[in-house]
């Protein structure tokens, strides 16, 4: 079996159709959209156009799109920004312990500047309780900050309910939704959210790409400074093949959303099922809901590192949860907010489906999985169990 | 991330599972990353370590340099394998990335706690 790629969580394959459609701005339409002339005129006219159908996808106007270099941008141009708009109105901002770390660094990078940061728990599954956030509203609060779906559990937080909270005390909503565009709905009117950051290479899309939504009448403060792109929120030359490509990735992944989701849950539940027939391995996540290509599992008396490794010489990429983190030795700080122990936390890897993936795969490498197990448990200096020579 | 010599031992490791018997047993577990490793030898009249095996519960680097380990033990008198360091056991592996040079304390650890269980059971 070639190549198996189940890691579409850190990133996916660019669609031939996004590529299409980027490649006459890699090309010939190379102008400055700021340009006066007809060359910065023409890309001005397909970066508007991308722009509204973007703001369309997502249920907002095209002035409530600001591109960015991507999902981090994002996530800080979202939380410095508005944190510093609305400094002499309070200085106290919730999150959550299973943030990536594009929003939880960015918050705590905040208490520098004398903001006060609350970081709430969640349970078992990685969830967070709504009953939580409002116990965490303090006088002072400004802005709370809470994912759609966990990048490393799959965990769907109940953001609409949070963002009902957030709009009764009038607190700024802010939603990294990178993992959210291909897997869920997302509508910005229906999540009442008013900042909401996406990022193209979750999609099919490029990479180094992203988009903030501002919700209308938003203030928020710019950190770069120079040549006033995107109305003064974010200076620089906008990267014009990327933005295209985001709005045709977007486009399709909204249209392709209904047939996507129920093929990518089954192979999920095989991978799922095929796993726990393993002994001592647990499900990390909530059991149902939970992004469709996400499994993530940790097998007791292995390390997820040595269990990759093993994986990848076979030809199976998969994660050990973020791959950012890959290379540290520290176990993933999403499964310890979820209660788990240092060494069950270790024992982790995360298989993230997507489009190309097929049932076949999957059953290949359930079975690659499993003599990697047991391989590495026969060789396992806390395990006592029936694979001893 | 590991260089290919890591890696070949690391998927074929040498001496991995259990010994019967053994006339020394260590165990060390890292105390940065909670990893353990432990290490059976088997010494002739002589003071030659004749056999070695070695159970690791860790990463790629901790793994590879346990079997790594193992192989420049066998066939070595207890007064010379004493002297084994992580370094030698790094530098045999054609070295380790920055982050996982700890990793080869574990193997190393072990060895001297597993020749010195042999010395404590000689007295
Ligand atoms: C939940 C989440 N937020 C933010 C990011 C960062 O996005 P980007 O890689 O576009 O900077 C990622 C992905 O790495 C993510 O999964
Ligand atoms: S990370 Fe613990 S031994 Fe390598």
């Amino acid at each position: 079996m070639d190549r198996i790629y189940m890691d579409h969580a850190a990133t996916t394959p660019l669609d031939e159709r996004v590529l299409e459609d980027m490649m006459p701005f890699l090309k010939e339409n190379f102008g400055n959209p700021s340009s006066a002339h007809f060359f910065g005129r023409e890309v001005r006219k397909a970066l508007e156009k991308a722009r509204e159908k973007m703001a369309s996808l997502l249920g907002a106007t095209p002035e409530e799109i600001y591109f960015t270099s991507g999902g981090t941008e994002a996530d800080n141009l979202a939380i410095i920004g508005s944190a510093r708009a609305l400094r002499n109105r309070g200085n106290h901002i919730i999150t959550t312990s299973v943030e990536h770390h594009a929003v939880l660094d960015t918050c705590l990078a905040l208490k520098e500047e004398g903001f006060e940061v609350t970081v709430l728990p969640v349970d078992q599954y990685g969830m967070v309780d709504p009953n939580d956030v409002r116990e965490a509203i303090q006088e002072n609060t400004i802005l709370l900050s809470v994912m759609y779906a966990n990048n490393e559990v799959g965990t769907i937080q109940p953001v609409e309910e949070i963002g009902k909270i957030a709009r009764e005390n009038n607190i700024l909503f802010h939603i990294d939704a990178v993992q959210s565009v291909g897997n869920l709905p997302v509508n910005v009117e229906k999540l009442s959210v008013d900042l909401l950051a996406l990022s193209a290479h979750k999609f099919y899309g490029p990479k180094g790409v992203g988009l903030l939504f501002i919700k209308e009448g938003t203030g928020i403060n710019h950190l770069t400074h120079g040549g006033g792109q995107e109305r003064g929120k974010r200076a620089g030359t906008e990267n014009i093949p990327g933005i295209i490509g985001m709005a045709k990735a977007m486009e399709l992944a909204y249209s392709e959303l209904e047939e996507f989701v129920p093929r990518m849950e089954a192979l999920r539940d095989r991978l799922i099922h095929g796993c726990l027939e393993m002994e001592e391995v647990k499900l990390n996540g909530h059991p149902s809901q939970r992004l469709p290509g996400n499994v993530n599992v940790s097998f007791e008396y292995i390390e997820g590192e040595a269990l990759l490794l093993s994986l990848d010489f076979k030809g199976v990429a998969a994660s050990s949860g973020s791959a950012c983190s890959s290379g540290s030795m520290n176990p993933s700080h999403v499964l310890l907010a979820a209660g788990m122990s240092e060494q069950t936390a270790r024992g982790a890897i995360r298989l993230s489906l997507g489009r190309h993936n097929s049932m076949e795969e999957v059953d290949y490498v359930l079975q690659v999985i499993k003599e990697s197990v047991d391989k590495l448990r026969s060789m396992s200096s806390i395990y006592q169990g029936k694979g001893e020579r | 991330m590991y260089n290919e010599k890591v890696m070949e031992h690391f998927n074929n490791p040498r001496n991995a599972g259990d010994m019967e018997n053994p006339d020394g047993v260590g165990e060390i577990g890292n105390v940065r990353c909670g990893d353990i490793t432990k290490v059976f030898i088997k010494v002739n009249e002589q003071g030659i370590i004749e056999d070695i095996k070695f159970r690791t519960f860790g990463c790629g680097a901790a793994i590879a340099s346990s079997s790594m380990l193992t192989e420049m033990v066998k066939g070595k008198h207890v007064d010379e394998a004493v002297k084994i360091t992580d370094i030698e056991v790094a530098d045999n592996l054609g070295g380790l990335p920055p982050q996982k040079l700890h990793c080869s304390n574990l193997a190393a650890d072990a060895l001297k706690a597993a020749l010195k269980d042999y010395q404590d059971k000689q007295k």
